[in-house]
C-alpha cells in the first residue's frame, strides 16, 4: 500500500496525484461565460439596431472554445465540443425560420385585421375594402366536414386495431397502409376527390364536400395513429374488470375504454385538424375560389382561408396593394387557429389525461 | 365450475357436455347483437381505409389514362405525355433532394441537441418549440418565402455568381427576384425538418440507456458516446426518418408553387431565373385555367407522384417495422 502511494514522484505542482489523473482542463468558467457572451452577441444582432453581423461575430466568440480546448485538452476533447458547438448552431439556426415567420406574418398581417376584414366578403370589392368572412366560413364548414368524415372512421379503424383485429394480419397490414398513407402528398388527395367526383357531376366540378373528401384522406391517418396510441395506453385490467362485471364487449369499449383515452383522444383529433385546415392544395383543386359567402357544402365553389391567401397574393390585380395586404392578414387569421388548435390540444392532454399514464 | 368437485376427468368432463343439454352451455358467452354490430362497424371502416387508398389509385388511373394516350395537338403544353411530365419529374427530384441535403444533417443536430445535449428541464419545450415548425400552414410558408425569404437571399445569389460561378451549380445569371429552385428548396428544407426531427429524436431517446454509461463508462467524450452508442442504433431510424421526409418534400405543393418562378427546363443552375418545375407546383399553377384532356394529363401527372412517393413511404416505413423486429437492443 505505502509504495503504490509514493510511486508518483512529485515532479511539480501541489498535487501530483490529481493532475497525472485528470489531465489539463479549460479553467471552468470559460465555455459557459464564452457561450453566454456569445448568445449575447447573437441576441443583439437579431433583436438590436447594430445589424446581423453580430451573430456572426458571437458565432466565433463561442468557436473559441474548441480551439483553446484542442491547444489545452487535446483532440478528443475539442471534437467533442466542437460538436457541441455545432449542434447547439443546428438548433439556433432551425429557431431563424420559425422567428422569422411569425414575425413578418404578425407584423405585416396585424394592421390588416379590423371588424371589417371579418364581416365583409370580397363579393363587389376592386382595390381596398373587403374581408374574408366567406374564406373563413368555407374553411371552417369543409373542414367541419371533414373532421365529420374522418373521426368516426378513424376512431372505428383503431378500435378495430387495437380491440378487435389485434395481432391480426389484416391488422398489420391496416396498420402499416395507415402509416403509409400518412404520406400521401396533399395535392393527391386533391385531385383523388376531383377525379371521384367528376364521375357523378362531370368535368369541371368545383364543390366544397369535395375539399372535405379530400381533407379527410389526409385526415384519417392521423385520427388513426393518435388514436390507436392512446387506447394502446388504457390498460388492460380495466377491460378486463368490466367484463369480469359480466358487460358486453361493445359497452366495455364505449363505457370503460373511449372515456379512460377520452383526453389523449380530443387531443389527437385536435392536432389532426390543425394539420388539416391549413392544407392548399387539395382546395385549390377541388373547392375553387369565390368572392361571395357560400354556406352550400354542395352548391358550386367555396371559398377557403388558405386558397384566398395564395390567389390574393399570386394573382392580386391592380392596385396590388390592398389585395396584398388582405394575403397578409389571411395568413396571419390562420397562423391563429392552427396555433390555437395545437395550444387546445396541449392543455387538452396536460388537464384531462389520467394522471401517471404519461 | 359448478361439477361435483373431483369426480370427472376433464375428457369424461367435456363428453358429459357435449352429449347432454346441460346448463354448461348457456355460460359461454352469447354473442350480443350489439357486439356484432360494433365489431362489424369496426371492420368496416379498416376496410374503408384500404378502399380509399385503393381508390386512390383506381380514380387517378381511370382519370390519368385518356391524359396519358393524349397526342401532342389534343393538349395544352402541346407534347406527349412522357416528354411533359419527365421535366417535371426531374424538378420534383432535384428540389426534394436538395432540401434534403440541407435538411438531413440540421435536422440529426437538432435531434441530438435536444435528446442528449440541453438541459433535461428544457428538452420538452425546445421539441415542442421545433414541432411549431410542423404546424405552421404551407401557404404562410410560401407566402414567407416569397415575399421575405426569396429577397433577402438576391445577395446572397449575386456573390455565388461572382465567386464560385465555375461551378456549373452557380452558373448564373443570378435571378433578380430569388424566386430560383435553391430558394423553394430552402423553404422544402425548412418544411421537412421538424418532420425528420421529430422521428429522429424520438429514436435518439430510445438508445439503451446502459449503452450509453457502457461507451461514458469506458471514458468516451460525449461526442464518442454519440458515435458509439447512439448513431449506430439509430442508423436505420435516421435513414427512415429521412426517407419520409424526402416523401414530404416531394409532395409539397404550395411553397414550391409560390415561391418558384417555374419555366419547366431542365437545368442544374440553382439561382437563375429559368428553373425546373416540379410535378404538385405544376398541377396546382395550372389545374385552373386546363380543360379538356390537360386535365387529364395533369392527373395523370398526379398519378405519377402518387407512385414515386408511395414507393418511398413503403420502403420507409418497411425500413421502420424490420427495425422494430431486429434491433434486438430492446
Amino acid at each position: 500500500m505505502t509504495s503504490t502511494l509514493q510511486t508518483p514522484r512529485p515532479e511539480s505542482g501541489a498535487s501530483p496525484i490529481a493532475s497525472s489523473l485528470r489531465g489539463r482542463q479549460l479553467p471552468r468558467w470559460v465555455p459557459p461565460a464564452l457561450t453566454a457572451a456569445a448568445v449575447l452577441l447573437a441576441l443583439v444582432g437579431v433583436f438590436g439596431p447594430v445589424g446581423a453581423w453580430l451573430v456572426l461575430v458571437g458565432w466565433c466568440v463561442a468557436a473559441v472554445i474548441p480551439i483553446w480546448s484542442l491547444a489545452v485538452e487535446g483532440s478528443r476533447k475539442a471534437m467533442d465540443r466542437l460538436v457541441t458547438l455545432l449542434v447547439s448552431t443546428a438548433f439556433a439556426i432551425t429557431l431563424f425560420p420559425l422567428g422569422s415567420i411569425l414575425a413578418t406574418v404578425v407584423s405585416r398581417g396585424a394592421p390588416v385585421l379590423s371588424s371589417e376584414f371579418f364581416t365583409y366578403s370580397m363579393r363587389n370589392i376592386v382595390g381596398e375594402g373587403g374581408g374574408i368572412y366567406h374564406a373563413l366560413m368555407g374553411t371552417l364548414l369543409i373542414t367541419a366536414a371533414a373532421a365529420a368524415i374522418s373521426i368516426p372512421i378513424g376512431l372505428f379503424t383503431a378500435i378495430y386495431l387495437i380491440e378487435y383485429g389485434d395481432g391480426t394480419r389484416l391488422a398489420g397490414w391496416i396498420r402499416f397502409l395507415v402509416d403509409v398513407m400518412t404520406g400521401i402528398p396533399s395535392i393527391v388527395a386533391g385531385l383523388f376527390a376531383y377525379a371521384l367526383f367528376v364521375i357523378f357531376f362531370g368535368p369541371g366540378v368545383r364543390m366544397g364536400v369535395g375539399g372535405a373528401v379530400a381533407l379527410s384522406v389526409l385526415m384519417i391517418p392521423v385520427v388513426v395513429r393518435s388514436c390507436e396510441e392512446m387506447l394502446k395506453l388504457v390498460p388492460n385490467e380495466l377491460r378486463e374488470a368490466s367484463y369480469a362485471l359480466g358487460v358486453p364487449k361493445w359497452r366495455t369499449i364505449v363505457k370503460v375504454v373511449l372515456p379512460t383515452a377520452l383526453a389523449g383522444i380530443v387531443t389527437g383529433v385536435t392536432l389532426a385538424i390543425a394539420r388539416v385546415i391549413g392544407e392548399t392544395a387539395p382546395l385549390l383543386v377541388i373547392a375553387g375560389l369565390t368572392d361571395s359567402v357560400n354556406f352550400n357544402l354542395f352548391d358550386g365553389r367555396m371559398a377557403t382561408l388558405p386558397v384566398f391567401t395564395y390567389f390574393s397574393i399570386i394573382v392580386p390585380g391592380v392596385p396590388p396593394g390592398p389585395s396584398i395586404e388582405r394575403a397578409w392578414g389571411a395568413a396571419l387569421v390562420l397562423l391563429i387557429i392552427v396555433m390555437l388548435l395545437n395550444l387546445a390540444a396541449r392543455l387538452v392532454s396536460y388537464f384531462f389525461s389520467p394522471k401517471g399514464e404519461r | 365450475m359448478g361439477c361435483p368437485p373431483g369426480t370427472t376427468a376433464p375428457s369424461e368432463r367435456l363428453t358429459i357436455v357435449t352429449s347432454t343439454q346441460s346448463p354448461e352451455r348457456r355460460r359461454t358467452t352469447p354473442t350480443r347483437p350489439g357486439d356484432r354490430i360494433f365489431r362489424g362497424t369496426s371492420l368496416a371502416a379498416a376496410l374503408l381505409i384500404l378502399a380509399t387508398l385503393a381508390g386512390v389509385a383506381v380514380f387517378l388511373t381511370a382519370e390519368g389514362i385518356p391524359g396519358i394516350l393524349a397526342s401532342p395537338d389534343e393538349v395544352k403544353h402541346g407534347t406527349g405525355f412522357v416528354d411533359y411530365v419527365a421535366p417535371l419529374v426531374f424538378g420534383t427530384l432535384l428540389a426534394a433532394i436538395l432540401a434534403l441535403t440541407m435538411a438531413v444533417p440540421l435536422a440529426i443536430g437538432v435531434a441530438l441537441f435536444i435528446s442528449h445535449y440541453a438541459p433535461r428541464k428544457l428538452a420538452a419545450p425546445l421539441g415542442y418549440v421545433i414541432d411549431l415548425l410542423a404546424a405552421v400552414p404551407s401557404v404562410v410558408y410560401g407566402v414567407w418565402g416569397i415575399s421575405f425569404l426569396a429577397p433577402a437571399l438576391v445577395p446572397l445569389y449575386r456573390w455565388l455568381e461572382d465567386n464560385l460561378g465555375f461551378v456549373p451549380l452557380f452558373a448564373g445569371p443570378a435571378s433578380a427576384t430569388g424566386r430560383t429552385i435553391l430558394t423553394a428548396s430552402i423553404v422544402l428544407a425548412v418544411m421537412v425538418l421538424p418532420v425528420i426531427t421529430a422521428i429522429c429524436r424520438e429514436i435518439f431517446l430510445q438508445t439503451p440507456r446502459l449503452h450509453e454509461e457502457a461507451a461514458l463508462a469506458l471514458g468516451a467524450t460525449r461526442w464518442e458516446m454519440a458515435r458509439l452508442a447512439i448513431f449506430p442504433y439509430a442508423r436505420s431510424g435516421i435513414i427512415s426518418a429521412s426517407m419520409l421526409g424526402l416523401g414530404r418534400a416531394l409532395g409539397e405543393t404550395m411553397a414550391v408553387a409560390m415561391v418558384l418562378s417555374a419555366s419547366g427546363v431542365v437545368t442544374f443552375n440553382l439561382i437563375s431565373s429559368t428553373n425546373p418545375s416540379t410535378i404538385a407546383a405544376n398541377i396546382a399553377l395550372t389545374f385552373n385555367e386546363a380543360t379538356g384532356l390537360t386535365v387529364n394529363a395533369l392527373i395523370a401527372s398526379g398519378l405519377v407522384l402518387f407512385v414515386i412517393t408511395f414507393g418511398v413511404n413503403f420502403a420507409a416505413r418497411a425500413i421502420v417495422d424490420r427495425r422494430k423486429d431486429f434491433s434486438g437492443a430492446n
